[in-house]
């Protein structure tokens, strides 16, 4: 059936065809930086690429993945959160706390809070506000909430969790296994069922979906309570990492979330966002942040500077490929 | 004989506000089944409002609706779809970060579950072989990768898919303003068919041979009201012209043209098409009204801008010169600042000449725009409101307004007159001539051979390359279609 492309007008098929091997090569960047890291890492440290390497070095991926595919949820429906960081480091200290000492009490914040994000999804919708000043709001009274629960740092993870995040399953790493995990049930779910089509549509073209009947406030709410969602899944792993928990724990995460997103070939506007490529662009991130820049021998005081230069490398040339595609 | 429940929908006294602006003054309109209504009248008519109140966008502040005989008082979209009524709106509805099978999909709440995208994908391909044969559209094309032509082809195919709910009308809005003749043609064969079938449809367009030839019956509006309806075979195109209150008519304009002869002007354009592999070349002289036709996207855009840009930087085989302005086809995504008034998208492309210092002056930026609302007549009670407080003609004059209120020698139009009413356009075609009169060019590339008779010259466009070109007086539509399909010379 399309063995034999028929060229009917100068914007014809193969037109088409270039632009969809532009747009292929623009979504194989992602993966295409994190090889580069990868093979930056082996050249300096042969002996980090090794089970035991992987698990050290991207340890840390499991949270800050999970946390871009937050930010990636509202970002699919043209809009931003930073509140994110905060949010994680508030379910941290109630994972720390709460959780272990009295499960059910934590499990009902921990539900409320996703319940709060749904919230934030409907005010802004029906009130039409900018969700970067509603979203800046809430991350100080997430903040203030994680110095309530954990005045100061401390508290304990759950045995279960400590558990989970400790597995080592044969051969490959368990962040490995996560991160494709995580990657695979969000590309299923956004990517290919019949209703992530319309959440996705959501951020194309609003009015639209509005005329064909879809709700609006519905896909809102449906977004921002995945990344309630998803956020709780990060501040949880994260603890389960590092076992105690501080209420500035996750204040990093709000750019890094919006920085993996773009990373992996996300765009600020347009519904246009890849989960492969967030969680991709998350680990790219975690392995840059620290063990890459580590084995460069740059001191601690110009890791964050070298991490920005590393991300203003890679989104020039997807600037530049995405220029070619126009 | 017609009776009440022969009638898909009915309107009874429908009036609607916006504001203290009126769109609607009490409306009376039903259609039957079976038959093809054609819907004709100046933009700001009301047509548009009709429409969304009968697809169930827009909810009457008085009247009653009424499906099949049974009055509606909770009349919604989805209401409408489960009664099978569809309509394609005049702004491209699809989400451009989706394929065209995820678009269907938004459509059809029935398409989900298991399988669902190869069900999207066979139901919209099916469609699209039906109406346009030969179309080279895949259902996994994303919808941004596609020219405006072809979205415009998915967005009809896709009203006219089904699924769980019956399809009874559909309402189509402008639906060829951005399809070449073939194309057009394709669909309104279509349309016949589906209302022979025994649907019915509203087909609205400012191509009233289209209306008169495919219509049963027309009804026009004029200033929020139904001022004739009537057997399509009734009217001819005086008639309609007449009854919607339209301005002079085709033949005063030939006349004009034939008569004023632009002298030889300084040269003000040479240009070569990139892709032109003989000597061809478009050349235009101060004073000239140059067209460019052929069928829809065959290089003719790709010139303009090719020519806009080297009147910035200097590029081979294309001379410019004098300043250029252009303006653009597809006003929403290239020509309209959204969230500006009217007033700032007017004065964007003469920003030199409003400065006051190192600041903008508002009272210069003033002084422009009301005397362009004066002389092109933008209809509005102020300047300062928003751009999309105004119908679709009236934004299409403001760029208009910006193009001829700057100091442009040169001005580029890229098929502008999509999908304005004939009362605007023939405006602006007096306005192009006698703006040509005091020595401005024009390159006008239209797909509306009508507008050609405004041109002096005339090049035909096929594949990229010039393959004729056509003094006025030669001009006549068989000639530009056998060139358009012909082997190119």
């Amino acid at each position: 059936m399309t063995a034999a492309p028929v060229e009917t007008g100068p914007r014809g098929s193969s037109e088409r065809g270039k632009l969809a091997r532009a747009r292929l090569l623009r979504s194989l960047l992602p993966a295409l930086s994190l090889v580069l890291v990868l093979l930056a890492i082996a050249w300096l440290n042969p002996r980090a690429i090794s089970y035991f390497g992987f698990s050290l070095m991207l340890n840390l991926a499991i949270p800050i993945a999970l946390a871009t595919i937050a930010q990636m949820f509202v970002i699919a429906g043209n809009e931003l959160d930073l509140s994110i960081g905060t949010f994680v480091g508030f379910v941290g200290c109630v994972t720390a706390t709460w959780l272990k000492d009295a499960p059910l009490v934590g499990v009902v914040i921990l539900l409320a809070s996703i319940g709060v994000y749904a919230l934030l999804g409907a005010l802004i919708h029906l009130r039409n506000l900018p969700s970067i000043v509603v979203t800046l709001g809430m991350s100080f009274v997430w903040q203030g909430l994680a110095i309530l629960t954990l005045p100061k740092p401390g508290g304990k993870a759950p045995d279960w969790l400590l558990s989970l995040m400790a597995f080592k399953p044969p051969l490959v790493p368990f962040p490995i296994i996560a991160a494709l995990l995580i990657a695979a049930v969000v590309y299923f779910g956004l990517m290919r069922t019949s209703y992530g089509v319309i959440l996705r549509g959501s951020g194309g073209n609003a009015a639209a979906l509005e005329r064909a009947g879809w709700s609006l406030l519905k896909t809102k709410i449906v977004l921002f309570a995945l990344a309630g969602l998803f956020g709780v899944l990060s501040g949880m792993a994260l603890i389960g990492i590092t076992t105690s928990a501080d209420a500035n724990i996750g204040n990093g995460y709000t750019l890094l979330s919006i920085a993996g997103v773009i990373l992996g070939g996300g765009e600020f506007v347009g519904g246009r966002v890849s989960p492969i490529g967030a969680v991709i662009g998350a680990l790219t991130l975690a392995l840059a942040a620290s063990p890459l820049l580590t084995f460069m021998h740059i001191p601690p005081d110009w890791q964050v500077a070298a991490n920005g230069a590393i991300l203003i490398i890679v989104l020039a040339a997807r600037v530049l490929i995405s220029r070619r595609e126009r | 004989m017609p009776e009440a429940s022969a009638d898909i929908v009915r309107l009874d006294g429908a009036e609607k506000h916006f504001g203290a602006v009126r769109a609607l003054a009490g409306v009376d309109f039903h259609v039957r089944a079976g038959e093809c209504v054609g819907l004709v009248g100046h933009n700001g008519a009301g047509k548009s409002t009709l429409m969304h109140m009968v697809a169930g966008t827009l909810v009457p502040d008085s009247g009653q609706i009424a499906v099949r005989g049974v009055i509606e008082d909770n009349y919604s979209v989805p209401r409408a779809q489960q009664l099978g009524i569809r309509c394609v709106f005049q702004e491209l509805s699809l989400c451009p970060n989706l394929s065209v099978a995820e678009n269907t999909r938004i459509n059809h709440p029935a398409l989900s579950g298991f399988g669902w995208r190869r069900k999207a994908a066979d139901l919209i391909a099916a469609k699209l072989d039906e109406i346009f044969p030969g179309h080279s559209i895949s259902a996994s094309d994303i919808a941004s990768d596609l020219s405006i032509g072809r979205r415009q082809m998915v967005e009809v195919a896709r009203a006219f898919t089904v699924t769980q709910d019956p399809l009874e009308l559909v309402i189509l809005d402008e639906p060829t303003s951005s399809l070449d003749a073939h194309t057009a043609g394709q669909l309104l064969a279509f349309v016949r068919r589906f209302v022979a079938a025994g649907r019915s449809c509203i087909l609205i367009s400012h191509l009233l041979g289209e209306v008169l030839g495919n219509a049963d019956r027309i009804v026009v509006m004029r200033d929020g009201k139904v001022v004739a309806s009537d057997a399509a075979k009734a009217f001819d195109r005086d008639r309609l012209v007449t009854t919607m209150g339209g301005a002079e008519a085709r033949e005063k304009i030939a006349a004009e043209i034939a008569t004023q002869k632009p002298e030889a002007g300084p040269l003000r354009v040479r240009a070569r098409p990139a892709r032109q592999e003989d000597g061809n070349e478009l050349v235009a002289h101060a004073g000239e009204i140059i067209g460019l036709a052929g069928l829809a996207g065959h290089g003719q855009t790709d010139l303009l801008l090719a020519i806009f840009a080297a009147a910035a930087r200097s590029k081979a085989g294309i001379e410019v010169t004098a300043p250029v302005a252009l303006v653009a086809g597809d006003r929403q995504s290239d020509g309209i600042f959204p969230q500006w008034s009217i007033a700032q998208n007017i004065g964007i492309r003469s920003l030199a000449r409003l400065r006051s210092g190192l600041l903008i002056s508002p009272q210069r930026e003033a002084e422009l725009a009301t005397f362009w609302q004066k002389k092109i007549g933008i209809r509005t009670p102020d300047m300062n409101n928003n751009i999309f407080s105004l119908s679709g003609g009236n934004q299409q004059k403001a760029l208009f307004a910006r193009a001829l209120g700057s100091d442009a020698k040169i001005v580029l139009m890229d098929d502008p007159m999509r999908g304005v009413d004939i009362g605007t356009k023939l405006e602006v075609y007096d306005l192009v001539r006698e703006e040509a009169g005091r020595g401005r060019t024009f390159l006008w590339y239209t797909t509306e051979t009508e507008e050609l008779d405004n041109c002096h010259q005339i090049y035909v466009f096929k594949n990229g390359r010039i393959v004729a070109n056509l003094r006025r007086d030669e001009l006549t539509e068989k000639k530009i279609i056998q060139s358009s399909f012909g082997d190119a010379a």
